[in-house]
């Protein structure tokens, strides 16, 4: 039952993903070590089906794993390679071992494939990129790689050599809706640390004789900071209601966008609760909340995603809007 | 963790959806060629002809008991009904407050004899009920009210005054907790709730003008009021707790979500025709969906729990102060849609609209707990010393 494969998993990044462990990844430290304890553990192919060797998982029971990822700041795209791992099987393809990033690609100007800002594309083992009616499994050791902002991330580029020997899956896929579905379960997940996070130093940090929770405009900060993290979850697990391993654009587009803007508010109240020791970098907190501002920015910012939704509302639907607000919440 | 973790997605069962259909149907005529400035006032909107017609449609106290005049049907069946009122604006004020609360109180805590005679009326759409709550100096700290009924050898007498009572002015009856034993020193201890007969000697109701013209509450004035012994519902002293239970009816529902909505729609009507697009109000609108999806899912998620009889107080809370956040965020963000493009382009009928739920928008977040005292409780509620 997948509670008991979300503890296991819980259990595992509790012991082994250490925050200590989170930096010197992004410090450089080779990842593959870590991967590979992953992959022996067996939860990339949690949404692989049991005849071929996985839990069977659909994308909504998934949810829990995904979120984890999030919330144990996961330096590898395990969350990614879950999903990935779904796309290969359900076509009937060998899944490598190794993880799997994926990326929105643009044909580059010498004819081969350039990726920007692909979220884990530094210590990913592969890239799962769609180009027009078919998608490409490409090796990241091939590519040229430039760092991107976000010390997990890269540029990465492949010739065209490199592209033509890349696996190929037929097939048109929405692969950036699958990466925004797997940020936004990600979010819900360093939101929620970031919560218990805060709320745990609001009841320990004393000031004034008590701790600072008991002050109004402490507590008002942390409700708010609750509401964004409940909406938010709320609106990643919108995101993963599918029966299938592929989800639904607009209800993607309800969880990147609403996940992004839980995601700047939270950041921001988190720090102003934890004064200047949260703003150190031997704290923790700024594990989480640098991920908060990268994974809004990864696979559409919110205005992105409104867009989409807005399109829906306003070009193909007439009539209420409750009945757009049906057709992404109803189950 | 916490309470919210088990606030998961909740389907709203077949046979209850299967509801949407007829009513839509029903209000989809009844709402014809009622302006949107109209239909926008809500739950405010008092029609007592059409409380009666829904009555005899049997869709009041849809959740009660058959045996009493009720649908005898599940929360979530009430949830569609209502989410279909408020999203073609209704005017279901006059009985809003005795079916949303005041008949699942009077059914939770009553005798025998009382829910006999007050619930199948209030299913009937005859009986309207009113809150008696707030008073002059007990607002956000309603633990020290301050009016009093003293027992006598027929029941009560009751004096004091309670301050924005919704729609006092059309009711027949209130709920109003009152000091029944102890002090104000006491607090929360030796409170009740009375059912008072509005049309009793000694009760005076005087409507209060609000900002937008309209006078939805009143002030009600107790001067000697003679109650029978049973006007108490429940027990004598337990009015808190009773109380509290009533606030996770009255703060859960599709309301806490809906207040601004026909004004959206109305704005998205105009977004929709060639003048009104733009890449701005196409954001704008999909912002506001991002918002509101999730929060309709939580609202659901919490009928989920008061229909397997939870108490869900925090989560309640958690949603309305939300969702009142977006009923406010419209008119903010429509208004600054609207008034950048050129005047010639808006239909006048869209800024009445507007102008209303613009004035009206600041008593959401104060009706039924105003922010501040909610977000206090929530944060308590997740674990805050």
């Amino acid at each position: 039952m997948d509670d008991l494969l979300t503890d296991a998993l819980r259990q595992l990044l509790a012991d082994q993903c250490t925050p200590q462990l989170v930096r010197e990844i992004e410090a450089g430290r080779p990842a593959a070590p870590f991967w590979k304890l992953l992959e022996e553990s067996g939860f990339a192919d949690a949404m692989v089906s049991e005849e071929m060797g996985g839990a069977g998982l659909s994308l909504a029971d998934a949810f829990p794993l995904l979120e984890l990822c999030g919330t144990y700041a996961v330096p590898v795209p395990l969350a990614e390679t879950i999903v990935a791992r779904a796309v290969l099987a359900q076509a009937g393809l060998e899944r490598p071992p190794g993880s799997i990033a994926l990326a929105e690609c643009a044909a580059s100007t010498q004819g081969g494939l350039r990726c920007d800002r692909v979220s884990f594309g530094r210590v990913a083992d592969w890239v799962l990129a769609a180009r027009g009616s078919e998608c490409l499994l490409l090796p990241a050791r091939e590519a040229e790689s430039t760092p991107a902002v976000f010390p997990l991330d890269a540029r990465l580029a492949w010739t065209e050599a490199g592209v033509e020997s890349a696996l190929r899956i037929p097939g048109e896929r929405d692969l950036l809706s699958l990466r925004a579905c797997v940020i936004a379960a990600q979010l819900s997940g360093a939101l929620m640390a970031v919560f218990t996070r805060t709320l745990q130093y609001a009841n320990d940090r004393n000031q004034f004789g008590r701790p600072i929770g008991k002050f109004q405009a402490i507590q008002h900060q942390l409700s708010v900071i609750s509401e964004h993290t409940f909406a938010a979850r709320t609106a990643a697990q919108i995101g993963c209601q599918s029966d299938g391993g592929m989800p639904d654009r607009l209800r993607v587009a309800v969880a990147k966008a609403r996940t992004s803007e839980a995601a700047l508010e939270v950041a921001a109240l988190s720090h102003s609760i934890h004064g200047a020791i949260g703003f150190t970098e031997e704290f923790d907190l700024q594990l989480y909340t640098r991920r908060l501002h990268a994974w809004r920015q990864a696979a559409g910012s919110e205005s992105y995603w409104h867009g989409v939704l807005g399109e829906e509302l306003v070009d193909r639907r007439s009539g209420l809007a409750l009945d757009l607000l049906r057709a992404t919440t109803d189950m | 963790m916490s309470a919210l973790d088990s606030l998961s997605l909740t389907a709203i069962p077949p046979e209850d959806e299967a509801l949407r259909g007829e009513v839509r149907e029903f209000l989809a005529r009844a709402m014809q060629g009622v302006p949107a400035h109209v239909r926008a006032k809500s739950w405010s909107g008092y029609d007592s002809a059409f409380s009666r017609e829904l009555g005899r449609k049997g869709w009041l106290g849809l959740t009660l008991p058959k045996e009493y005049g009720g649908g005898g049907r599940s929360p979530y069946a009430r949830y569609v009904m209502v989410e279909e009122f408020l999203n073609f604006g209704a005017p279901v004020g006059s009985h809003w407050i005795a079916d949303r609360q005041s008949a699942p109180l009077i059914l939770k805590y009553g005798s025998e004899a009382q829910k006999r005679f007050y619930i199948p009326p209030i299913c009937r759409g005859e009986s309207f009920f009113c809150i008696g709550m707030s008073e002059p100096n007990a607002g956000s700290d309603l633990a020290s009210v301050k009016a009093r009924a003293i027992p006598d050898a027929n029941g009560w007498i009751l004096n004091g005054q309670k301050i924005w009572t919704t729609n006092a002015h059309n009711c027949h009856y209130m709920i109003a907790l009152v000091r029944t034993s102890g002090t104000a020193e006491d607090r929360q201890k030796g409170l009740s709730q009375l059912i008072v007969d509005l049309k009793l000697p000694g009760v005076t109701v005087r409507p209060i003008r609000d900002l937008s013209g309209e006078s939805h509450f009143c002030e009600v004035f107790f001067d000697n009021v003679r109650l029978p012994a049973d006007a108490l519902i429940g027990a004598e002293g337990k009015g808190w707790e009773q109380v509290t239970a009533e606030l996770a009816f009255e703060r859960s529902g599709p309301e806490r979500l809906y207040s601004s909505i026909v004004l959206f729609d109305e704005w998205l009507a105009f977004v929709r025709t060639p003048q009104g697009r733009t890449r701005e109000a196409l954001e704008l609108a999909g912002r506001i969906v991002a918002q509101l999806a999730p929060l309709r899912a939580m609202s659901i998620a919490v009928t989920g729990k008061l229909a397997k009889g939870e108490s869900p107080i925090v989560e309640a809370a958690l949603v309305k102060d939300l969702g009142t956040g977006v009923e406010q965020l419209i008119p903010a963000a429509i208004a600054d849609d609207l008034y950048s493009r050129q005047p010639q382009d808006i239909p006048m009928e869209l800024l009445h609209t507007l102008d209303y739920v613009t004035q009206v928008a600041p008593s959401f977040s104060l009706r039924g707990g105003t922010r501040d005292i909610l977000r206090g409780m929530i944060a308590r509620g997740l674990g805050l010393r």
